[in-house]
C-alpha cells in the first residue's frame, strides 16, 4: 500500500471529520483524485470511517459515476436516452468507437480514455449529448465526436472542449458551459426577474404556522410528479417531535426526458435557496440539504458561490435578516449517478452516506427521514413557487392555473418538435394547445412524464395538464409519425432495468421479463397470448414493488399496449391447428442435432 | 402500554400491540401471512414482496406496515395468492434453483412456498444467471445461484452475530450478497455456529459435512406446509 494514498484517503476523510454519514463525497472524493476506489482504498476509508470495508464496496458499487475498477483520466459519457438516439446518438457512439479504438464500456490501452453510456443527462433538448468528466457537450455530431477525441488525444483537458458558451448564467465565469436554457416560453410566475431577500423577508415578518397557512392557501403540490400538497407535508414535519430537522431539495432530476430543474439552478438558484429558506422556517430546521445530480455538476461553483453572497447578505447564516433565533444554512451533496436517488427515500439513504435503496414507509420522512430526524423532501420547482407565494401572497399565486391545480408547470419538451426547451404554462393548458406551441402539432405520440409517465395519443391531446388529468412532473416526449412505438417503450425498459436499485423481487425480475418480452414481440416470435401476459405481469410489478420505480416502471409497456394495441397486434401471430407459430422446431433441436452429429427428420420436414 | 389495536384480517377480528406489524400481530393471532425475507426478531426488510397484503384496499408488505386501529387487511384472496405466486415464480427464475440437487430441499421455504401455493413450474422463463460459489471457508459454503437476496444473513450477521460478515453490493441485476473481505468468505470472521448461516432460507449458505444428516421424508416441509405450525396453533409466539 502506496504512503501517498494512506495519507490522501486519511485527509479526505478528516476533510469530513472522518463521519460515516458523509461516504458519499469521501468515496467520491477518492475516485475524482484516482479515477476509482481500490481495494486499499476501501479499507482505509472503512478503517478512516469506522466501518466495514463492504459498506464501503456497498456504496460504491450502487453508483454509476463511482468505480472499483481503474478507469481513463477522462472518461466519455454519451446519454443513450431515447430522444438522444432518435437524434442520432447511436452515430455519434459509433464516431467514438472508431476513432477511439474502444468499445463501450472500455479505457484505451495507454489508460487516457473511457468510454461508457450513460441514462438521460437532462439535456434532451439539446440532443445528442455527451458528458466528459464534468463538461457537457450538446448537440453532438458524428464529426463533433471524432474532433472531440482529436482534441483530447491533445490536451487531456475537457474544459478546453468548451468553445462557445450557452446563454444567460451558462456563459457565467464559475458555470461556462455550452449548454442552453432554451426557454422558449416564459410564464408570468417563476421566470420573472427576482428581488432579492423578498421572500424570506416577507416569511420571516409572519408565524412559521402562517407560512405553511399561505402555502396551503395557494394549493401548491409537489411539482416533482407525486403532486402530494406541500402544505401539508410541511405542517406534518413541524408536528413531528424531534429537535432536529431538515429541508431537502431534491435536485436529482433523473426522470427521462426532464430538464426544467437545471434550468431553475442555473436561471434562479436565489430562488431556489429563498424556498429552501422559507421551508427550514416553517418547518423549525436549521439546515438545508441540496441533493444535486452528478450530471449537473459542472453548476456547483456557481451554486455555492451564490450561498456564499447569500450567508454574505445576511439571507443564510444566524439569526437571519436580523430575526433572532432564525438560523439556517444550505450544503449541497453530490449524486453519483442513480436514479432511485430522485425518490425521497432513496435521496435520504445517499445523502447518509449509504446505498440509494429506499426505505421503507412508513414511517415517511415528516416523522423520519434525514438521520432520523423529521425532513421535508421538496421539488426545486415546488421551493421556486414557495418563493413566489411568499412574494405575491397565495391569492395571486391562485390565480394561475386551474381549479384544482394552482400556479404553472415547467415542461421540459423534447423530441420531435420544432422548438424543444423549456415552457412555464399555467396549470390546466391542453396537450394539444402545448404540442402548437412547440410546433410537434403532427405528433403521433406523446410520452408525458418521462419514462416512468404514460404515452398518450393523438385522442388524448385535448386532456389537460394538471393534478386531476395527465399529472406530470413535466416531461413531454414528442414523437413523431415515422416513430416505432416499440423500440421507444424498449428504451424505457432498458433503462428501467439499468436504474431500479434490486432491493425488491418485483421490480428486480419484474423488469427483466417484461422487457425480454417485449423484445420477442418485436422479433415477430410472439403470440396473442403474449399481450396478455404483459398486461399481467406489468400489473403484478406496478402492485407489489416497494416503491415508485417499480410502482410506475411498467408504464410505457402497459400505456403504448392501451393506446397503441394496433402496433403490437400488428406484431404478433394467432395459433393455428393448435400449434405455436412461432415455434421454431429446426432453430429448438438445433444444438442436439450438432451434438448428435445428425439431422432431425421431423425438424426439416 | 396496555392498549391493545383492533383490526381485521379476512373479516375476522383480531387485536395486536401498538407498534406492532401486521405480520406479526396475524402470526400472534394464529394466521400464518406467507414470507421469505421476514425473519422473526429480525429487522423486517420489505423486500420480498411475499407478505403483500391489502391495507384498506391498497397493496402493502405485511412485515413493515404497522397496525392501526380499525385497519381492513386483506390477506388469503385469490388476488393476494396470485400476485404472490408471480413473486415465488420470479425468484426461481431469476436463479439457479435445482430443487432435486439441493441439500435444503425440504427444509428450503422458497420450495416450501411453491408448493404451498401450487406451483410446480414456473410460468416464467429461466434466466440461468451466471453467478458463483464461495467455498473457500473449512465450515461454511455461499452457492449465490440460489441466493433470493433477502438479506437476512445480512441482518443476523449485524443483528445477532454482532458483526458484519454479509452485505448487498452492486445494484439491480448485479445486485448479490459479498463477504467483508477483499476475496472470500475465509478471509472473514465468519463462525459456522453465527445466527447468519442459520438465517438463509434456503440453500444459498449452507454448513460442510452435515449434508443429508437428517434424510429426505424427514425434513421440516416434507409432510406439512409452511405456515401451518402457525395456523395450527393460535398461540404461538412471536415477536
Amino acid at each position: 500500500m502506496s504512503e501517498a494514498l494512506v495519507t490522501a484517503v486519511k485527509d479526505i476523510c478528516q476533510a469530513h471529520e472522518c463521519d460515516r454519514t458523509r461516504m458519499m463525497d469521501v468515496v467520491q472524493a477518492v475516485n475524482d483524485k484516482y479515477g476509482y476506489v481500490s481495494s486499499e482504498a476501501m479499507d482505509l476509508i472503512a478503517e478512516q470511517l469506522s466501518t466495514h470495508r463492504v459498506e464501503v464496496e456497498s456504496v460504491v458499487s450502487f453508483y454509476a459515476f463511482l468505480s472499483s475498477k481503474p478507469k481513463g483520466k477522462v472518461v466519455i459519457r454519451l446519454c443513450n436516452d431515447v430522444i438522444d438516439r432518435l437524434q442520432g446518438a447511436d452515430r455519434v457512439g459509433q464516431a467514438f468507437v472508431e476513432e477511439l479504438g474502444i468499445n463501450f464500456g472500455e479505457t484505451t490501452p495507454d489508460g487516457q480514455l473511457t468510454l461508457e453510456t450513460t441514462p438521460c443527462i437532462g439535456q434532451s433538448d439539446q440532443a445528442p449529448a455527451v458528458a466528459i468528466n464534468d463538461v457537457i457537450i450538446p448537440n453532438v455530431s458524428s464529426d463533433k465526436a471524432r474532433e472531440i477525441v482529436r482534441e483530447l488525444r491533445q490536451h487531456m483537458d475537457p474544459a478546453r472542449l468548451v468553445k462557445q458558451h450557452g446563454d444567460g448564467n451558462n456563459a457565467h465565469p464559475l458555470v461556462g458551459s455550452m449548454v442552453h436554457n432554451n426557454i422558449r416560453k416564459r410564464g408570468d410566475l417563476l421566470f420573472t426577474p427576482i428581488n432579492r431577500g423578498e421572500a424570506v423577508r416577507k416569511a420571516l415578518a409572519m408565524s412559521p404556522v402562517e407560512v405553511i397557512r399561505a402555502v396551503k392557501t395557494a394549493r401548491l403540490r409537489g411539482r416533482g410528479g407525486a403532486g402530494f400538497p406541500a402544505g401539508m407535508k410541511w405542517e406534518f414535519t413541524r408536528g413531528a417531535p424531534g429537535d432536529r430537522k431538515f429541508v431537502l431539495c431534491n435536485a436529482d432530476e433523473g426522470e427521462p426526458g426532464t430538464f426544467k430543474d437545471r434550468v431553475l439552478l442555473t436561471e434562479l438558484p436565489d430562488r431556489v435557496f429563498a424556498g429552501i429558506t422559507i421551508a427550514g422556517y416553517a418547518i423549525g430546521a436549521e439546515e438545508g440539504i441540496v441533493y444535486l445530480r452528478s450530471e449537473y455538476r459542472y453548476l456547483i461553483a456557481f451554486l455555492e458561490s451564490v450561498l456564499e453572497q447569500r450567508r454574505k447578505d445576511g439571507l443564510l447564516g444566524r439569526n437571519i435578516l436580523g430575526k433572532e433565533g432564525f438560523n439556517f444554512d444550505i450544503r449541497i451533496q453530490m449524486g453519483a449517478g442513480a436514479y432511485i436517488c430522485g425518490e425521497e427515500t432513496a435521496l435520504i439513504s445517499s445523502c447518509e452516506g449509504l446505498r440509494g435503496d429506499p426505505k421503507n414507509r412508513p414511517p415517511f420522512p415528516a416523522q423520519k427521514g434525514y438521520l432520523d430526524c423529521p425532513s421535508v423532501v421538496n421539488n426545486v420547482e415546488t421551493l421556486c413557487c414557495v418563493t413566489k407565494i411568499l412574494e405575491l401572497g397565495p391569492a395571486s399565486f391562485n390565480e394561475f392555473g386551474s381549479d384544482r391545480s394552482s400556479g404553472t408547470k415547467l415542461l421540459s419538451i423534447s423530441g420531435d418538435c420544432k422548438q424543444p426547451g423549456v415552457y412555464e404554462m399555467p396549470l390546466g393548458v391542453t396537450l394539444r394547445e402545448v404540442l402548437e406551441q412547440c410546433g410537434g402539432a403532427d405528433a403521433a405520440a406523446v410520452q408525458v412524464g418521462g419514462a416512468s409517465g404514460q404515452m398518450v395519443g393523438p385522442k388524448d391531446y385535448d386532456r389537460k395538464i394538471c393534478f386531476d388529468d395527465l399529472a406530470t412532473g413535466g416531461a413531454l416526449m414528442v414523437f413523431g409519425p415515422d416513430r416505432n412505438i416499440l423500440k421507444v417503450a424498449h428504451a424505457f425498459m432498458e433503462f428501467f432495468v439499468e436504474e431500479s436499485c434490486g432491493y425488491c423481487t418485483p421490480c428486480r425480475v419484474g423488469n427483466r421479463l417484461l422487457m425480454d418480452r417485449l423484445e420477442k414481440i418485436m422479433a415477430g416470435l410472439a403470440e396473442p397470448a403474449d399481450l396478455d401476459y404483459l398486461k399481467e405481469l406489468g400489473q403484478t410489478v406496478k402492485t407489489c414493488s416497494r416503491c415508485g420505480l417499480g410502482q410506475t416502471s411498467p408504464n410505457p409497456i402497459l400505456t403504448t399496449l392501451e393506446n397503441f394495441r394496433p402496433v403490437y397486434e400488428a406484431m404478433v401471430k394467432e395459433e393455428t391447428q393448435g400449434f405455436q407459430a412461432t415455434f421454431d422446431l429446426a432453430q429448438a433441436v438445433a444444438e442436439a442435432e450438432k451434438i448428435a452429429g445428425r439431422t432431425s427428420v421431423h425438424a426439416h420436414a | 402500554m396496555s392498549q391493545t389495536v383492533t383490526l381485521t384480517i379476512d373479516g375476522a377480528k383480531i387485536e395486536g400491540q401498538p407498534g406492532q406489524m401486521i405480520l406479526g400481530a396475524a402470526q400472534e393471532a394464529g394466521i400464518y401471512i406467507p414470507r421469505l425475507c421476514h425473519k422473526d426478531g429480525l429487522t423486517p426488510h420489505g423486500s420480498c414482496r411475499v407478505c403483500t397484503v391489502m391495507v384498506n384496499g391498497r397493496p402493502m408488505s405485511a412485515c413493515t406496515t404497522p397496525i392501526t386501529e380499525g385497519m381492513v387487511v386483506e390477506n388469503d384472496t385469490e388476488q393476494i395468492s396470485s400476485l404472490r405466486r408471480d413473486l415465488i415464480d420470479m425468484l426461481f427464475v431469476e436463479g439457479n434453483h435445482f430443487c432435486m440437487f439441493c441439500e435444503r430441499s425440504g427444509n428450503c421455504e422458497l420450495q416450501a412456498l411453491a408448493y404451498r401455493f401450487g406451483i410446480t413450474a414456473p410460468k416464467y422463463p429461466y434466466m440461468f444467471p451466471d453467478r458463483d460459489v464461495d467455498a473457500t471457508h473449512p465450515d461454511i459454503m455461499i452457492d449465490r445461484h440460489r441466493c433470493i437476496l433477502c438479506g437476512r444473513c445480512v441482518r443476523s450477521s449485524q443483528e445477532v452475530d454482532g458483526k458484519n460478515v454479509f452485505q448487498f453490493v452492486g445494484r439491480g441485476e448485479e445486485k448479490r450478497v459479498a463477504v467483508n473481505a477483499e476475496a472470500a468468505l475465509a478471509d472473514t470472521n465468519v463462525d459456522v455456529t453465527d445466527a447468519a448461516i442459520e438465517a438463509c432460507p434456503v440453500g444459498a449458505i449452507i454448513k460442510k459435512r452435515v449434508g443429508y444428516v437428517v434424510p429426505i421424508g424427514k425434513r421440516l416441509y416434507d409432510h406439512k406446509p409452511i405456515g401451518s405450525e402457525i395456523e395450527a396453533d393460535g398461540a404461538v409466539t412471536a415477536k
